[in-house]
């Protein structure tokens, strides 16, 4: 049986799945459940500083996107903070900690980017014995137009300043919590290392209207007919921060730097390829606030099934696995050439390969062969680039396989050579035929 | 009340049952579950299941819009191609149409529900009245129909929109024709079919004449000189016989017959129904009479077909809707004898048949089967009169693909002619082609000779 026992920044839980700061661990009730329902950690819903706490709208604060049989996509939220007293989740956050001893208790900090916010805080929190503290300079909504929030992180000298006065003041990790409303998350990654984060965690959520509402105009989530932009989570930005995660992975200034994988994560598939690029966990909100906490059930055997079968005995095994093949497009090998086949026992004939490709690709694919209705990939046009296979229905049916080296390429006419060869050694390439020069 | 009561008798039910029993079939699909069942549509390139519907309704965009919310736009699809797809909906064997060339059967066998999603558009729009077609300009030509069901309708309709006037003569009291007196009650309940007479002609510009007989009250001869083109929709009205002793006996009966009364009465508890029914036949009109002799109350109903199950005209849907009501199927079974027992119904001798070198025949087994009623569903006939020269091709009128007749001037679709299934559908196919190619022909016979350089 697999060892998921995950230690991240040395914080221990029974497993790698932490509930990210968000609704879901707002308060005590909340996080007991999720507890008892398996869960390995939370990261407490974002404390704000002593004093009257923020206040919500009251008013829808979620919009969705969903695919087919109203299967829930993406999520966007524009609620706050936690709305509750500093005192009171401090309380809740300590009792629960005590309650819970084998599983990670981190607490989040947004607090205005004075130096003076932060010395008050940390002591407050210590006094919890919560493992960690994780600094929210992600959240792109409401928090941000007070100079909060994603303001401080889309600035990275800020990052690194608060990481250091947060290193400085807290004998706590800091785990620093990027927003991926920003050009190029290195920075940001690079600035809160200078600081001295023991971990990043990412991404937040990302700026989005997610729907306008066609009678009244109004985006959604419609406030009496006004919206206002939201962050945007679930399985529509894994994509995002899969990126995210591994540019940070394989970027030789912050190598090695534990990270947190969020963005997403719905079933142990998603973990296990966020572990994959290099997270150390994954922090799971929007599946959650979708099913309940019951599904990290799933994750955890679907997790711990995966790696009996490839032999993985800790996530020592898997984490970072695929960070080395993550590469520039100049370095892909040019001579690697593959075709799409496909699977006549398995095709339904719906024929939307052929229109895709006939359409807007590369006309590679029948549509009647013989009079008789027939999807048959021409590999004398096929250029090998997959949209067959993304839109086919059936799983399997298209496949892409590569050709062995020697075999002919009908389409150019050529026989695949069998060395790697990539853009920067091309002579279409003008900055080779300068070097040559 | 005696619902064990032998012979043939009315009141076998309370009026609660007759309720229940004749309510509709499928109700619609509500909001939700047309959204699910939309989903499920792959929106195929040059699509299996439209090449499958005789009036080829654009079925991936009529469900694509539903499922993004427009369900008038996908009403508007549909009726662009076939103004009677609200009846299409409710009575075409989807099962070996559309349904049955979806890919989804491929990989598991349970096809998208094109008419339950074809029946949530069409009823929308129908309930609100939504028209969706303008009468051009005026041609000043007028068109005879004869006939107002399936074909008649859907040529009226289509000629209206090209700026025809049309006047439609039927024999029947009520327009619809089939549609109003040869569908299952539970098919098409709350007066269907006279609600979409009226949302079909409400385009304008088509009289209706009841009471109107071809060969009774005028022949085509008639019309000729009164009309620019003539269009023959008037089915089928002769039925079958069996040809065998006893068909003359009280409680030998047409099924057609059966189930147009059942449409048309006010109250079903009148209506009388054997205790046991024998129906003679394998088509829908079998299916039709012998599931709804068993919902007014006959405790036991078979059907004897001569042919084995796959020979069967009636889908393997609706044998199925049988065999759940109660109904027995039998097959391998030819009437040879009607029973009488003073002068009535009392059972009928059959003989068990088999394939013997590609030929059917009798094995000179017979049995008999207890029965107050038998009625008769072994097809039905050309049987019109006062068509003067116009020619026949295996007892229907000849046409060609265009639904032109042998007489210049006349065309023809519907059951009556010799080409394509005896189905609603197929029907309004061939009124809506012809009444296009009665548009050509009239528009291209108005044009002034151009001239050849």
């Amino acid at each position: 049986m697999a060892d998921i026992r995950n230690t991240f920044v040395g914080i221990k839980s029974p497993n790698p799945f932490w509930l990210a700061s968000a609704p879901p661990t707002d308060k005590a009730y909340n996080v007991e459940r999720a507890f008892k329902a398996g869960w390995g950690g939370v990261v407490w819903k974002t404390l704000g500083e002593e004093g009257p706490p923020v206040v919500n709208v009251n008013g829808p604060r979620y919009g969705a996107i969903w695919g087919a049989d109203r299967r829930l996509l993406g999520l966007n939220n524009i609620e706050l903070i936690t709305d509750r007293d500093l005192y009171t989740n401090l309380t809740e956050m300590k009792q629960v900690k005590k309650n819970w001893p084998d599983r990670a208790v981190v607490a989040s900090i947004m607090v205005p980017c004075e130096e003076a916010a932060w010395k008050a805080i940390l002591p407050l929190v210590e006094e919890t014995e919560v493992d960690g503290i994780e600094l929210n300079f992600g959240c792109p909504h409401g928090m941000s137009e007070r100079g909060m929030g994603s303001a401080v992180g889309q600035v990275p000298e800020y990052i690194e300043m608060v990481v250091r006065w947060c290193k400085q003041y807290t004998r706590m990790p800091v785990i620093t919590k990027l927003t991926p409303n920003i050009s190029d998350i290195r920075h940001p990654a690079r600035a809160a290392k200078r600081g001295g984060t023991d971990a990043v965690s990412l991404i937040n959520t990302i700026s989005s209207i997610v729907s306008v509402d066609l009678d009244s105009f109004s985006p959604n989530p419609s406030i009496g007919g006004k919206g206002s932009h939201g962050g945007y989570c679930g399985p529509a930005v894994k994509p995002i921060a899969l990126n995210m995660v591994a540019e940070i992975a394989r970027d030789p200034e912050t190598y090695g730097l534990p990270i947190s994988g969020i963005g997403g994560v719905t079933t142990w598939r998603d973990a296990a390829e966020f572990l994959a690029l290099g997270a150390g966990n994954v922090q799971v909100c929007t599946a959650a606030m979708t099913y309940g906490f019951k599904i990290v059930e799933e994750m955890i055997t679907g997790l711990c099934d995966w790696m009996d079968a490839k032999g993985h005995k800790s996530l020592d095994d898997i984490t970072g696995r695929a960070v080395q093949n993550v590469t520039d497009w100049q370095y892909l090998n040019l001579n690697y050439i593959a075709k799409a086949k496909i699977d006549q026992d398995l095709c339904i004939k719906c024929g939307r390969c052929h229109i895709a490709c006939e359409d807007t690709s590369h006309q590679a694919i029948t549509n009647q062969v013989n009079g008789i209705r027939h999807f048959e990939v021409m590999e004398d046009e096929c250029v090998g680039c997959n949209l067959c296979v993304n839109v086919c229905p059936v799983e399997n049916c298209i496949t892409l396989d590569a050709l062995p080296a020697g075999a002919l390429d009908e389409r150019t006419g050529k026989v695949v050579d069998p060395t790697y060869a990539n853009w920067t050694q091309h002579p279409n390439n003008p900055m080779t035929r300068q070097a040559a020069e | 009340m005696d619902r064990l009561g032998n012979g043939i008798a009315a009141g076998r039910l309370t009026p609660a049952d007759y309720e229940t029993n004749f309510a509709d079939l499928h109700p619609r699909l509500d909001k939700h579950e047309a959204l699910v069942a939309a989903d499920r549509c792959y929106f195929c390139y040059d699509a299996p299941c439209m090449t499958a519907c005789p009036t080829a309704i654009d079925i991936p965009l009529f469900i694509r819009q539903i499922s993004t919310g427009n369900p008038l736009g996908s009403a508007k699809t549909i009726f662009d191609q076939n103004i009677l797809g609200g009846m299409c909906a409710r009575v075409c064997p989807t099962e070996t149409l559309c349904e049955q060339a979806c890919v989804r059967n491929t990989a598991e066998d349970r096809p998208v529900e094109i008419g339950k999603l074809q029946r949530y558009a069409t009823d929308i729009a129908m309930e609100t009245n939504r028209q969706f077609y303008e009468r051009a300009a005026s041609t000043g030509k007028t068109i005879a129909v004869v006939g107002a069901g399936p074909a008649g309708l859907a040529a009226a309709h289509r000629l209206a929109r090209h700026g025809h006037g049309v006047v439609i003569f039927d024999a029947r009291e009520k327009s619809g024709g089939l549609n109003e007196y040869g569908i299952a009650t539970y098919k098409a309940v709350d007066e269907f079919a006279q609600r979409e007479v009226d949302y079909v002609t409400a385009i304008g510009g088509i009289e209706i004449r009841n009471g109107q007989a071809l060969g009774r009250d005028f022949s085509l001869s008639d019309l000729g000189g009164q009309y620019d083109a003539i269009f023959l929709g008037m089915g089928l009205s002769g039925v079958n016989g069996l040809g065998v002793e006893g068909e003359d006996l009280q409680g030998v009966d047409d099924a057609v017959d059966f189930i147009a009364a059942l449409r048309q009465t006010p109250d079903r508890s009148v209506l009388p129904i054997g205790r046991r029914v024998v129906v003679i036949g394998g088509g829908m009109t079998a299916i039709d009479a012998a599931i709804q002799a068993k919902l007014l109350g006959a405790e036991e109903v078979t059907i004897c077909y001569r042919r084995g199950k796959d020979n069967m005209n009636a889908s393997g849907y609706e044998q199925d809707l049988a065999t759940a009501n109660g109904v027995i199927i039998r097959h391998w079974l030819a009437p040879k004898r009607i029973i009488a027992d003073d002068g009535h119904v009392a059972g009928i001798e059959v003989e068990y048949t088999a394939m013997r070198d590609g030929r059917l025949v009798g094995t000179g087994e017979t049995g008999v089967i207890a029965a107050d009623q038998v009625m008769k569903a072994i097809g039905q006939n050309f049987a019109a009169s006062g068509l003067g020269s116009l020619q026949f091709d295996g007892g229907r009128i000849l046409v060609d693909l265009e639904g032109r007749t042998s007489l210049e001037g006349v065309w023809a679709g519907g059951d009556c002619v010799g080409i394509g299934e005896d189905l609603t559908v197929t029907a309004v196919a061939q009124g809506r082609d012809a009444a296009e190619s009665i548009n050509r022909a009239l528009m291209a016979a108005a044009q002034p000779a151009m001239a050849v350089a």
